[in-house]
């Protein structure tokens, strides 16, 4: 560890943290329906409502709002698996690429509407531009804008609104995009550009090296990309290698941008929330919580990583683990990108997740093993969030002689079975998934590394699916790729791809419902006024609380199975 | 009320200050904790409830008893020979400890639940044994046995029998001895009409007889429900225990689905699992400690109450006391003693006191309420005015009535009139007379300071104000400044006028106070606090408070009540006594703290009991050729003896840990009166990071014993 | 359900077009114009002819060049990948092994001080895109005795090339720096030429 490193990883909390209340605000604006932009873009979000047919100002009840959602997702689904597997036919094609197997399509389509990003498949040498933009880029804002929508719709649940309904999917869908994601995702695109990320429609560029070698430069539309795979996190790359790529990632300052990007509408949120319930503090408070687990995790994996791996100590190397890490971002950078796309459930990567340290490769599927809640995804982290913050009043509400109650709004046995639901189903299918898969010789087939690490990897596979999360221990597959033109001989370990794709579709689908039912069932209740016997929720006792309640409902529930993954290794120094 | 009503319950209401009264004290014996003979009836309950059908309906200990079977049948094959894939390498001494201390598990948990029953069930003997069977005289001639009557039948009793059910005087008055259910030695009188008309089933009336209409149904009275309720057989789970159980399924649930998916885990890594070590971490992990306790925890927190003599009519009841933000108390026998005291005599102009004090003490004669009998006290005392035979003259006393809101006497042809001020007023206007303005003045000096003026008239004359002073109880500011601590408001309820009302309120420390109160403006108090989302409990006792008790979210009705009244509440406070509310309020928060503590108490012990069964589990796993020890043996930072004997170390500590806490459960964890982010920080210490680390001692100190003594 | 279905075709298609086509086609066309070089992959030219991208680093094996960090994928810029290669896997161990004695043989030679314990970690272990442009400067500074004695020039020279082509932090702050290969033997070129 570097004093330089440190003091990186300090002003990027920093900045973080002043950016949080302003794009807050911003946002509490955009759903209140008067969005700064609104007058130059009001028309456009109009007109948008006209061709939909819908009324916005029509309010939804939970039900209604998760059927809109739900049948909007599917619509989603359908034409993203339509795009990628009829990309052969469809125009921008440079490189002729055919539509990928079915069951690797079932995997990527489930991803890409999921919000997750898992890809079996190596962008530049399966996808055409087409599929990149209007398929993939295009879910890239969708998913995003769902999360951000439902948990708006969830927020108003919990505020002291007198309405019994969550507002309107479509409404907030729009606001969440047109004011929102597409005009920072264009601002942050330019900035890519300027900076040396790719953005082009032109062929592949063919080149010599200094040496004589023959290669090519794959360009495409890059850039525009790569600020709404951060901004939503979604961390879908368009080369393999995601944001190690320079063309994803020029610089160490290209590097920190995007590290804002991931984390800023998610945390952001937290203002929103704390803005639209009536006390900013419990926005703080909830922030905070996130924010300790966030900066636990930098202080140890960027401890671990500095500290070498073993391999390296036995070939007598000294000095950080550099294996699988870009020398522009150095293993402080690398490791704060590895914990940000982490606890934000982004998954984009600027090192080989697979090569980080036992203790350094702990880290990350634990920031996973919350549910997703340290910041992250966009909307959903803050969702999964407010469940924990369910359970620990309910824990904590107790033990002040009080029924529990959150934003003066009681806690009772409904509220609790869904938050159970919501919270342990998806921890529930990773532990049955990733058992389905070691002990299976089906599952055996996408295991690169032999030992724990190959265990690490299936691990890891399911956590990050479920999860919604998208980063990989990148030797595990499920889809063997050939080199050759055109994507000819490839076919997909069908195991994987439909266990996968299953994992992620019921990690982003039953909490979403489940948490717009909490939403509804709070909608309308009566407010009790907060005393001096009412348990606080917007000190830093129940910030601690939470995270307290996070370690031990969510992250218990993984130890055996980190011990005998990462853990293990990080504990030896033998070769496996 | 009115100025001049009187207290509408001053018959016998010793309270000072509303202390709880001993147990003591009660009529019924109090029991230890451990009473040998309980003790022993719930060794024999805990091994019934082993019934699977039974156990089924605690998620969490069920599973625990699923577990101590399947070990056992693994035990049974070892011994007798057999081999069976899910002993592994396992000795059979160690099947046969783990099931042991599974079977314990479960029955100590058991034991929870059947000394806590016990304990209710003993009390409902002495209850029982009062029911005798009697037979009920009806009016209308003929016999009923008392355990046949039906709601309208009227039965007489006479002085020396036990009333036969629950019901309300229709006829007569009596002294009634209600020792057997509220243990208050001294006879009370019931009396039909009025707020003193019900009695109870069980209780005896000593003089006098009485005709009762019956309003219980068979098997419905009091008495039953009173019995059932201690017993626990009517218990049914509250909302709170509902989501928490519901919690602790879901808890049971992932730990099962980790454990299981535990085998093939520890497979890939090459690592055999027993069935016993497997199921061992499984109950290690469940929240067997709350789980164990929460139904104990539930029937305790009632008893509780029973032993503070009020019986709550639904345990949710007792919960939502817990979460009362308003207290409703009336002024009159709750804050301010129950009888006002003369302390001044205030002459008109042109009137000298010692006129004004002979014609109030004249108009008192025959009244005895306590203030009357103060305003004779006081003109003897401050001016030696003796109270008067009146024998020899015509006097012909004029009552208090609703109307007139005057008393007074007519003596010799010379009208005297004391009572509420514009009452007064009014009276001289209608005799033609006019009343000086410093009468107003003085009615007006004397509400503003706290008092209740009365005036005193004779014919058309104002005479002067008599001041009666309200005598607020010792102690009471201090009670409700624990209260606003504990983040409650009190309002003290008085029919005093608003200036009245102020001062005195003022004088106790309440938070507020309604004035002039009517049952009609009770109820809307009640409802518009409720619209801001405030949970209210008050007391009440008359018929005209039975509206304002169903609303309250805690309806306490004093024993002494009407019927209506006792119907209309949640809960009945047989001492009738009003300060009461507080206790109960106590109780709610203290169930509420226990469940709560001792589940994060329950969870927070999962980290220590992974620290003991992983690394044992897998202390071989991964390790170098030629050592037996692999990377994570060390994570065994407790230095547990062997796998084994860390196992076994953890459960028997899991076992342990029940009996040790069913003090506690039954108890209850103390409640201190302060607001809730202090109790959070303090009950977090103590249940939260003592969870974290009490285990560890435990277990460490077990495994002394385990492999250090018995060499395991 | 039926407004909702109407709502998500329409909605679908418009959205498609608007966020699939429109976004990335403005942000094309303007990148295109006001950052023309950036946009399209930082190129290099020699003589008219594209000899790389400054942002892409390629395989070098001979002595008068620096060499780029070991690469998983051969450079490659069209199909990337990593090694995926574990803390604790005997594989790592071997190939960072293998590179360590490369390293040592092809420097040795020129910097007869060096150790097995002195290389810097970049030197033998892969890095993640396959194509990192950069050396650290530690790297370079032990291969720059190589340079000097291959290309005679004074070992300052290069040391001064190589600050020259050493990116530092973003704003200072963020990254590590790093010392371009590409450019730095380009430079080379151009110098001794």
């Amino acid at each position: 560890m570097t004093v330089q490193g440190w003091i990186q990883i300090l002003v990027f909390f920093a900045v973080l943290t002043a950016l949080t209340p302003l794009l807050g605000a911003y946002m509490h604006r955009v759903f209140r329906g008067d969005a700064i932009l609104g007058s130059v873009l009001g028309p456009v979000e109009r007109g948008f409502y006209r061709l939909l047919r819908v009324d916005p100002r029509q309010e939804q009840d939970w039900k209604g709002y998760a059927r809109s959602a739900l049948i909007f997702s599917l619509g989603s689904w359908l034409l993203l698996y339509a795009i990628l597997r009829l990309q052969g036919s469809l125009p921008f094609n440079p490189a002729g690429f055919g539509g990928a197997p079915a069951d690797v399509t079932f995997n990527t389509s489930s991803s890409f509407v999921a919000n997750t990003n898992w890809q079996y498949y190596a962008g530049e040498t399966t996808m055409s531009n087409f599929s990149q933009m209007a398929g993939l880029a295009v879910q890239n804002f969708l998913s995003a804008a769902v999360g951000i929508a439902v948990v708006i719709a969830v927020i108003r649940g919990f505020s002291a609104r007198s309405l019994k309904t969550l507002g309107n999917f479509w409404s907030d869908l729009t606001r969440a995009t047109l004011y929102v994601l597409l005009p920072l995702a264009f601002v942050i695109a330019l900035f890519f550009v300027s900076q040396g990320l790719a953005q082009s429609l032109s062929p592949a560029q063919a080149f010599t090296s200094l040496e004589g070698v023959k290669g090519v430069i794959t360009l495409g539309p890059v850039a525009s990309q790569e600020a709404i795979k951060l901004l939503g996190t979604n961390g879908g790359g368009f080369f393999n290698v995601n944001s190690a790529m320079p063309f994803e990632n020029a610089s160490g300052l290209t590097n920190a941008v995007s590290m804002l990007a991931i984390l800023i509408v998610p945390a952001a949120l937290t203002a929103t929330f704390g803005r639209m319930v009536g006390n900013r503090r419990q926005g703080w408070m909830i922030y905070g919580a996130m924010f300790a687990f966030f900066a636990v995790a930098v202080a140890i994996v960027y401890a671990a990583e500095s500290h070498g791996s073993p391999a390296q100590q036995l070939a007598g190397i000294h000095g950080g683990n550099m294996e699988g890490k870009e020398t522009r971002f150095g293993i402080g950078s690398s490791s704060l990108f590895a914990v940000v796309t982490t606890v934000a459930s982004c998954g984009a990567v600027n090192a080989a997740m697979e090569s980080l340290t036992g203790i350094g490769g702990a880290i990350p599927m634990a920031n996973m093993m919350t549910g997703e809640v340290i910041f992250g995804g966009v909307g959903s982290g803050l969702y999964g969030m407010l469940m924990f913050v369910i359970l620990a009043v309910f824990i904590a509400g107790l033990m002040v002689g009080r029924t529990p109650e959150y934003l003066g709004k009681k806690i009772g046995a409904r509220e609790i079975k869904l938050t159970m639901i919501g919270t342990l189903a998806v921890p529930l299918f990773v532990l049955i998934a990733t058992a389905a898969a070691i002990a299976s010789r089906y599952g055996l087939k996408s295991i690169y590394n032999g030992g724990p690490q190959g265990f690490s990897e299936t691990l890891y596979a399911y956590t990050s699916q479920a999860n919604n999360n998208g980063s990989a221990f990148a030797g595990y597959t499920g889809f063997i790729q050939p080199n050759a033109p055109g994507n000819a001989g490839s076919f997909g370990i069908t195991f994987a791809d439909l266990l996968g794709g299953g994992a992620m579709l019921v990690g982003r689908f039953l909490p979403l419902v489940v948490v717009l039912a909490i939403g509804g069932a709070l909608a309308g209740r009566k407010v009790a006024p907060a005393g001096p016997g009412t348990m606080r929720t917007d000190t830093p006792t129940f910030g601690g609380l939470t995270v307290g309640t996070i370690l031990l409902v969510a992250l218990l529930t993984f130890v055996p199975a980190l011990l005998l993954g990462p853990v293990v290794q990080g504990l030896t120094d033998r070769m496996f | 009320m009115t100025a001049l009503s009187g207290p509408a319950s001053s018959a016998q209401q010793p309270a000072q200050g509303g202390m709880p009264r001993g147990h003591d004290g009660s009529g019924r014996p109090t029991r230890s904790l451990l009473e040998p003979a309980i003790l022993r009836t719930a060794l024999l309950d805990s091994l019934r409830k082993l019934d699977p059908r039974a156990m089924i309906r605690n998620p969490v200990m069920f599973v625990v008893e699923i577990g101590a079977l399947l070990t056992t049948v693994v035990w049974l094959v070892q011994a007798l020979g057999g081999s069976i894939s899910g002993a592994g390498s396992d000795p059979a001494w160690y099947t046969l400890t783990v099931s042991v201390w599974l079977w314990l598990t479960v029955i100590f948990g058991n034991f929870a639940e059947a000394i806590a029953e016990g304990r209710g069930r003993a009390q409902a003997a002495t209850l029982r044994a009062m029911r005798s069977e009697t037979t009920a005289r009806l009016r209308d001639g003929g016999t009923k046995n008392a355990g046949e009557l039906m709601p309208g039948d009227v039965v007489v009793v006479l002085a020396g029998e036990a009333i036969p059910g629950d019901g309300t005087v229709v006829k007569g008055i009596a002294s009634v001895d209600e020792s057997a259910i509220t243990g208050e030695s001294a006879p009370v009188i019931r009396e039909a009409g009025g707020d003193r008309s019900a009695v109870t089933g069980g209780t005896r009336v000593l003089s006098d007889e009485i005709h009762v209409e019956i309003t219980q149904k068979p098997g419905e009275s009091f008495l039953d429900r009173m019995i059932a309720l201690v017993e626990g057989a009517s218990r049914r789970k509250t909302p709170n225990e509902i989501a928490l159980g519901i919690l602790l399924a879901g808890l049971s649930l992932i730990f099962l689905v980790v454990v299981v998916t535990l085998r093939p885990f520890a497979d890939y890594a090459g690592t055999a699992t027993s069935l016993a070590t497997l199921i061992s971490l499984l109950v290690a992990l469940i929240p067997t400690t709350i789980g164990a306790l929460l139904s104990a925890i539930g029937i305790a927190g009632m008893d509780r109450l029973v032993r503070r003599n009020v019986l709550a009519l639904s345990g949710r009841a007792v919960e939502a006391s817990g979460d009362v933000d308003v207290l409703l108390l009336d002024k009159t026998g709750t804050i301010t003693l129950g009888n006002r005291q003369a302390s001044e005599f205030v002459p008109m102009p042109g009137v000298s006191e010692r006129e004004l004090a002979e014609a109030a003490q004249l108009a008192s004669l025959a009244d005895e309420t306590p203030e009357g009998r103060s305003i004779v006290v006081l003109a003897k005392e401050k001016l030696g005015i003796r109270a008067r035979e009146l024998g020899e003259h015509e006097a012909e006393f004029v009552p208090f009535t609703a109307q007139t809101r005057m008393s007074g006497v007519d003596l010799d042809g010379v009208r005297l009139r004391k009572g509420a001020g514009d009452a007064i007023e009014r009276w001289i206007a209608a005799e033609g007379g006019t009343t000086p303005p410093q009468l107003r003045a003085e009615l007006d000096r004397i509400a503003r300071d706290g008092g209740t003026p009365l005036a005193v008239a004779r014919d058309n004359q104002a005479l002067g104000v008599v001041h009666l002073q309200d005598v607020v109880k010792e102690g009471m500011r201090e009670r409700f400044d624990h209260l606003r601590a504990m983040g409650i408001r009190t309002v003290m309820v008085t029919g005093d006028n608003p200036l009245t009302a102020a001062k005195i309120a003022q004088e106790a420390g309440v938070d507020d106070f309604l004035a002039e109160a009517t049952p009609e403006a009770k109820l809307a108090l009640i409802r518009e606090h409720q619209e801001g989302g405030r949970m209210v409990a008050m007391t009440g006792d008359g018929t005209n408070d039975a509206p304002a008790l169903a609303q309250a979210d805690v309806g306490v009705a004093m024993n002494t009540g009407t019927q209506a009244a006792r119907e209309a509440g949640n809960m009945v406070d047989l001492d009738s006594n009003p300060t009461k509310l507080i206790e109960i309020v106590e109780v709610g928060k203290q169930l509420l703290i226990t469940r709560g503590a001792l589940t994060t108490f329950s969870i927070a012990n999962d980290v220590a009991k992974y620290f003991a069964i992983l690394p044992a589990i897998f202390a071989s796993t991964y390790a170098l050729a030629g050592s037996t020890t692999g990377p994570l043996d060390q994570l065994n930072v407790m230095n547990l003896g062997t796998p084994r004997s860390a196992i076994i170390s953890a459960i028997v500590f899991n076992a342990l840990v029940i009996p040790l806490l069913v003090p506690l459960a039954l108890r209850g964890v103390k409640f201190r009166p302060v607001g809730a982010t202090q109790l959070l920080r303090r009950n977090l210490l103590v249940y939260g990071l003592g969870g974290l680390i009490a285990p560890f001692a435990g277990i460490k100190l077990v495994d002394l014993v385990v492999h250090n003594l018995l060499g395991a | 359900m039926k407004k909702d279905l109407t709502a998500t075709a329409v909605g679908l298609i418009v959205l498609t077009l608007v966020l699939g086509l429109l976004y990335p086609l403005a942000v094309t066309g303007v990148g295109q114009v006001v950052f023309n070089d950036a946009a399209n992959g930082s190129q290099i030219r020699v003589d008219g002819k594209v000899v790389g991208s400054r942002l892409l680093g390629q395989g070098f094996s001979r002595a008068e060049y620096f060499h780029s960090r070991p690469s998983q994928s051969d450079y490659n810029p069209s199909a990337t990948f990593f090694s995926n290669a574990g803390p604790n896997g005997a594989d790592t161990r071997d190939a960072i092994a293998r590179y360590a004695a490369a390293y040592l043989k092809t420097e040795g030679r020129y910097d007869p001080g060096l150790t097995r314990a002195q290389i810097p970690p970049d030197a033998v272990q892969t890095s993640a895109s396959g194509v990192d442009p950069q050396i650290t400067v530690a790297n370079a500074r032990i291969q720059a005795h190589r340079i000097a004695a291959v290309r005679r020039l004074p070992l300052d020279r290069v040391n001064r090339l190589i600050d020259d082509h050493t990116d530092g932090r973003g704003l200072g702050l963020f990254g590590e720096p790093g010392v371009n290969v590409l450019e730095l033997n380009l430079a080379l070129d151009k110098e001794t030429r």
